[in-house]
């Protein structure tokens, strides 16, 4: 299979708070490193991405954040001005008057259009490889499927007209597994979990693209091997620990409760990633990253999650 | 001490009649939701329904309801019994269903039957609805409306949808009116009214046309003719509904983790719902780690512990009270003290997240991260004990997450 980075077009998906953006941003760290031309774009515009490489904001025309990595934000307003103005060539545009309202009420009212135009914009810069590879910090879980799948839904609905000769070409970059994968992070909890395995049953039954990777994001660490633990847990009885309260003090067994709780969290977490690895199609790679205890955010984090992102160079 | 506001929440559960339970996703809101649902009713009493969005099969299964659907189920009384609580109320729950919500909506609003039937055939009718106006929020007020217009309840917690954009939420109702409103829908379903194009609207045919096909454009504009029909009422309502949101009886709790991101996003959440002049009744944080690692005399207690793992007296007692070889208690000895640092530079980063969130909202309760996923009634007890602190539920806690 296609390693993830020798790809043109990566959607980053999951569920809300697992992630999405740090490994969207980490992941074109890497591609950068490998000397690749790097676009990021954000689709739903929280201004996470623009945190996340420290810049004060990002917008739908891409930003060179450092060399070789650029930023964008989706706005599907400005995709349809440069639709408009790359494939219609009226001068009409600027007549349409108030296009935003326009807009909205079309794009409200037809399904897909949004996404149609947002999913083209990005097949847009992979044919025209003014990148080496578009990454895209995509829609949540629970959107994504719509989005990646807008071409064909618009295909069934639209009979004729501009739109419709579009989604051809679209279809043939999104299908191709050499060129497009979708990432889906996740963290080892039930919802995250579950969420998971369900969107990747959903994308390999109802659409052609390639799910390349699932990225279990925060994984605590194992503290202590299976022996340790027995060791663990006999310090923690009462003789033990009166004997380590005469050496550190009383406070002591609250270290020890801090490192039961750690603990257990890790025990449930290895749970929830066998039931992940149980439930995902076992051709699907998966990737765990650790629980980082740095300071969450920014560029450091960034890094942080690239270093420990293994094998991804294919 | 902390000032932990229990009390407090314990008071807005006893005088508010409906709670928004909003956030980002990921922070536990449905769990928040129901274990609020859960303490009110058990110790507030009255009859309490928490409707929620997408709960997790495991939490039904563990409220003893099998699965959850759009009518509202009671939790047998047994269950809080058998969590060591007497249930002074009774506990209802019910899942939220969009496409049941929406043909609902119809049913209401059609003029006639025949008409009622056309729109809820119409092929375009799921996939409009399901796409537009952030249904899904406008679905969820509309539902805690209609519940609390019902009169059967005493009070309503709603978890909220995972939204793109926490203020979707709150601009729901509002958009609903104004789509109706909205000239745009009106230019579109003009060729099917009179038949005349108007000046102002033809170039936005024009380009209408050659990008979408007029076909699709058909399609689409005789949907909406059916669906303008129904204006009146859907508009009335919106309104009724945006009502709700700055009612006396509503109040907003917003949920968050400590975490960079969702911090930041609560905090805006926190400002706008002041900015609007709506009731924000309390912010919970969730998944803290417990204050008594921050204590200074736990930090020492670990740095002496890391200090002693080279003293052969101590492992040689430790080796003989528990049977283990010296090397191995050395070792796990040594883990426990240098890991515990990790755990208080997140503690710490926490501890400075929440001072910046209590700048901004007055109330905040704090729910400390449990040992494994709450899934039971007694774990939403548990957790429904931090936010009121009845004093009544036993709480299957070690006894320092309370200190």
């Amino acid at each position: 299979m296609t390693g993830l980075l020798d790809r043109q077009l990566l959607f980053v998906s999951g569920k809300g708070g697992t992630g999405k953006t740090s490994v969207a941003a980490a992941l074109a760290e890497l591609a950068v490193r490998q000397g690749l031309r790097t676009l990021v774009c954000e689709m739903d515009a929280k201004g996470a991405l623009a945190a996340t490489f420290e810049v004060r904001e990002l917008s739908f025309q891409p930003t060179e954040v450092q060399p070789g990595l650029f930023g964008m934000v989706m706005n599907t307003e400005d995709s349809l001005k440069e639709y408009l103005r790359l494939f219609i060539r009226i001068p009409l545009v600027g007549r349409i008057g108030p296009l935003a309202r326009t807009f909205d009420f079309v794009a409200d009212a037809a399904p897909g259009v949004k996404e149609i135009l947002a999913i083209g914009k990005l097949c847009h810069e992979v044919r025209e490889r003014h990148y080496d590879l578009v990454i895209v910090d995509a829609e949540a879980s629970g959107h994504i499927v719509a989005q990646i799948d807008a071409p064909r839904a618009i295909r069934e609905l639209v009979q004729v007209g501009m739109v419709r000769d579009q989604t051809d070409w679209m279809l043939d970059i999104l299908g191709d597994h050499t060129r497009t994968g979708l990432v889906v992070v996740t963290t080892p909890e039930e919802m995250p979990v579950i969420e998971t395995i369900e969107l990747v049953d959903k994308v390999q039954a109802t659409t052609d693209v390639d799910v390349a990777a699932v990225i279990a994001n925060r994984v605590l660490p194992q503290w202590f091997s299976a022996q340790d633990r027995e060791v663990f847990q006999a310090l923690l009885a009462p003789v033990p620990q009166a004997t380590l309260a005469g050496v550190a003090g009383p406070k002591v067994a609250t270290v020890f409760q801090a490192a039961s709780l750690a603990q257990a969290r890790r025990d449930v977490a290895v749970d929830y990633l066998q039931r992940l690895r149980d439930g995902v199609d076992p051709a699907v790679p998966m990737v765990l990253l650790p629980e980082l205890f740095a300071r969450a955010g920014g560029r450091r984090v960034v890094s942080l999650v690239a270093d420990a992102l293994p094998g991804l160079e294919g | 001490m902390a000032r932990t506001g229990r009390r407090e929440m314990a008071e807005l559960l006893s005088a508010k009649e409906m709670i928004v339970v909003c956030g980002s996703g990921g922070t536990g809101k449905t769990t928040i939701a129901a274990a609020l649902g859960a303490q009110a009713a058990a110790v507030v009493g009255g009859r309490v329904l928490v409707l929620t969005v997408d709960p997790a099969r495991r939490l039904a299964t563990a409220l003893g309801i099998g699965s959850f659907g759009n009518t509202a189920v009671r939790v047998p009384p047994q269950a809080f019994v058998e969590a060591g609580l007497e249930c002074r109320g009774e506990l209802w729950v019910a899942m939220l269903d969009t496409k049941a919500g929406w043909d609902e909506l119809i049913r209401r609003h059609a003029p006639d039957a025949q008409l009622r039937d056309t729109v809820l055939a119409n092929p375009l009718y799921r996939n409009i609805t399901g796409r537009f106006v952030n249904s899904h929020d406008y679905l969820a007020m509309e539902q805690l409306y209609d519940l609390h217009a019902s009169g059967q309840y005493d009070l309503v917690v709603i978890d909220t949808p995972p939204s793109r954009n926490a203020l979707d939420l709150l601009d729901a109702p509002g958009r609903m009116r104004e789509f109706f409103g909205s000239r745009l829908l009106k230019w579109l379903t003009v060729p099917y009214r009179s038949r005349l194009f108007t000046m102002a609207s033809k170039p936005f045919y024009q380009v209408a046309d050659r990008i979408l096909g007029s076909r699709f454009l058909h399609d689409i504009a005789e949907f909406f003719v059916l669906f303008q029909t129904m204006e009146a009422g859907f508009v009335a309502r919106a309104k009724e509904v945006e009502r709700l949101l700055t009612d006396d009886g509503t109040s907003f709790i917003v949920v968050s983790t400590l975490e960079a991101a969702p911090a930041r996003e609560a905090r805006y959440l926190a400002e706008e719902l002041q900015r609007r002049r709506m009731p924000l009744g309390a912010l919970v944080l969730n998944r803290t780690l417990p204050a008594a690692v921050r204590q200074p005399a736990v930090a020492k207690a670990a740095g002496t512990l890391a200090a002693a793992t080279g003293d052969p007296q101590l492992l040689a007692e430790l080796g003989a009270a528990t049977g283990c070889d010296v090397a191995s208690v050395q070792h796990v000895l040594a883990e426990v003290a240098a890991r515990f640092r990790d755990v208080t530079v997140v503690a710490g980063r926490e501890a400075e997240r929440r001072r910046e969130l209590e700048a901004v909202v007055q109330l905040t309760v704090v729910v400390p991260t449990m040992a494994g996923d709450v899934h039971d009634l007694p774990g939403l007890l548990a957790i429904g004990e931090h936010l009121l602190g009845s004093g009544k539920a036993s709480s299957p806690l070690p006894a320092w997450h309370t200190s």
